[in-house]
């Protein structure tokens, strides 16, 4: 597992969530609700998804790590290098 | 007589048979059965009315998965009603529109899937719940989802009305508009009812869900060999106005609302009482000032079962006969029982008639049941009635002992 894999894992789970968005050209330092459709709710299913095909969990008071995808990846890769090990 | 004249200028459905009324019909007259099968959890294939409307038409693909197949009927039928009504929402006030929609029942779907994934993948460990349980569950999702899609600020709510409740959503709609409530009403009825197996298991359990190997024969009412319900999912909903408001913006008006009359049993759970199904259809009448000879045509509600639809027949032979001249037939033989929507759908399928003067058959009925033949029934073939159709009586019965009807006449302007 590495960072890119973990953003490319992200990005997988918002193609999900929100269809109807061009995940072509997603910056990863923007913040992700500056440049996609996402409401709070959204975020709420990253981070069932993330749960419920990852076996990872996210607390509630950091939910802001994953604010973008170069965010996600730096907080979420431990978790993953975690569970794989 | 109403308050308030009250007219219908817009039409917009999903059914078994078809997604817009001009299909619908055609294959009502044509004797199609709309019936198929659907896989139901636990249950396998069973009959059931689906319907195959694009679902992606009026939302987007997020939409679709957030919201519920109720609300996406809605959603479909609100936005087809508009268009037929002519009104366009960038040229009308979205704060003058009420949303009114009959439901069954809401929620069954949801709750099932949930509590299945729980049990099936999470070892019954909530944190796997989901967040939009909730926004789906609660008894206005169908309506809140057309007013959140299309910017609607008026009014909104369901009618929890049973089987009676697609004629309960346009009747709720009458009202608001005879109050002032709103200057347009989207009323009428929506099921997503095929998609929660505890709908077919209750049915089943109960000994009235309908089993046959050809499932375009399976819902057969007045028939000898009927054995139960179809189950179905569909909407149907109305635009209605005041015809005073209708007149003004010259809109083409399809059929004037003459009469209702909601009533309640007062004696089981789920068996019908034919004598208060027949003061319901009475103080109908009397509201609409008509005599029963004046009704041309009766949209009957009989689901296929045994006991139901004998019930019925004894309501509607105390107040319809030979003499009356009355039509009678019945569109759940076609689609099934699409609980919530079916009140308005079959009314709808029957609308036409004030044009061609026809009224669409019952089919399936190989083998009239003598407890259920009425004077008027239209077996099979769809008949033409001499002098046209200028009145339909359409009645909607539900559990708890809900009774509704609903009686339109032709516009005459």
């Amino acid at each position: 597992m590495n960072k890119d894999k973990v953003k490319q894992i992200v990005l997988d789970i918002i193609a999900e969530i929100a269809p109807d968005e061009d995940l072509s050209d997603v910056k990863p330092e923007i913040r992700l609700r500056d440049q996609l459709d996402l409401d709070s709710m959204d975020f709420l299913d990253i981070v069932m998804e993330l749960r419920k095909q990852h076996s990872i969990d996210v607390p509630e008071a950091e939910y802001r790590q994953l604010e973008s995808l170069e965010s996600c990846g730096n907080y979420l890769l431990p978790k993953f290098e975690a569970t794989a090990a | 007589m109403l308050q308030e004249r009250i007219v219908i200028t817009g039409i917009g459905l999903t059914s078994p048979l078809g997604n817009d009324l001009a299909s619908f019909r055609e294959k009502l007259l044509a004797g199609e059965s709309g019936v198929s099968t659907f896989p139901v959890r636990n249950m396998g294939d069973q009959p059931a009315g689906v319907c195959d409307f694009e679902q992606t038409k009026y939302q987007k693909r997020k939409e679709v998965r957030i919201g519920t197949r109720a609300g996406g009927i809605g959603i479909y039928c609100a936005h087809e009603a508009l268009a037929n009504a002519g009104l366009s929402l960038s040229e009308i006030d979205p704060s003058k529109v009420g949303v009114y929609l009959g439901i069954t029942e809401h929620g069954n779907v949801e709750t099932e899937t949930e509590v299945c994934q729980l049990f099936d993948h999470y070892s019954e460990e909530v944190k796997y719940w989901s967040h939009h349980h909730n926004p789906r569950t609660v008894a206005n999702n169908p309506a809140g989802e057309i007013t959140i899609n299309l910017g609607l600020t008026g009014p909104h709510y369901t009618v929890g009305a049973a089987c009676a409740a697609g004629n309960a959503g346009i009747i709720q709609g009458v009202q608001m508009l005879s109050l002032g409530e709103c200057d347009w009403a989207l009323a009428g009825g929506v099921s997503e009812s095929i998609r929660a197996y505890g709908i077919f298991a209750g049915f089943k359990s109960q000994g009235a869900l309908a089993a046959h190997e050809d499932p375009t024969k399976a819902s057969r009412p007045f028939d000898r060999g009927r054995n139960g319900i179809v189950v179905s999912e569909g909407g149907c909903i109305y635009v209605l106005e005041r015809l005073k408001d209708a007149l003004k913006r010259g809109a083409n008006i399809i059929a004037e609302i003459m009469g209702y009359r909601i009533n309640s049993d007062g004696t089981d759970y789920v068996l019908p009482n034919p004598e208060r199904q027949e003061q319901c259809i009475r103080q109908a009448l009397d509201r609409a000032e008509i005599e029963a000879s004046m009704v041309d045509l009766v949209s009957s509600h009989a689901t296929s079962t045994p006991q139901g639809d004998e019930q019925e027949c004894k309501a509607l032979r105390n107040v319809f006969s030979e003499e009356t001249g009355t039509l009678i037939n019945n569109t759940k033989s076609f689609i099934g029982h699409s609980m919530g929507a079916a009140g308005a759908l079959e009314l709808a399928g029957n609308i036409p008639s004030f044009i061609d003067g026809t009224a669409h058959g019952t089919i399936n009925l190989d083998d009239l049941d003598p407890s259920c033949a009425l004077p008027g029934l239209v077996m099979n073939e769809a008949k033409e009635k001499k002098g046209g159709i200028n009145v339909i009586l359409n009645n909607s019965f539900g559990m708890l002992g809900i009774n509704s009807v609903l009686i339109l006449k032709k516009f005459v302007g």
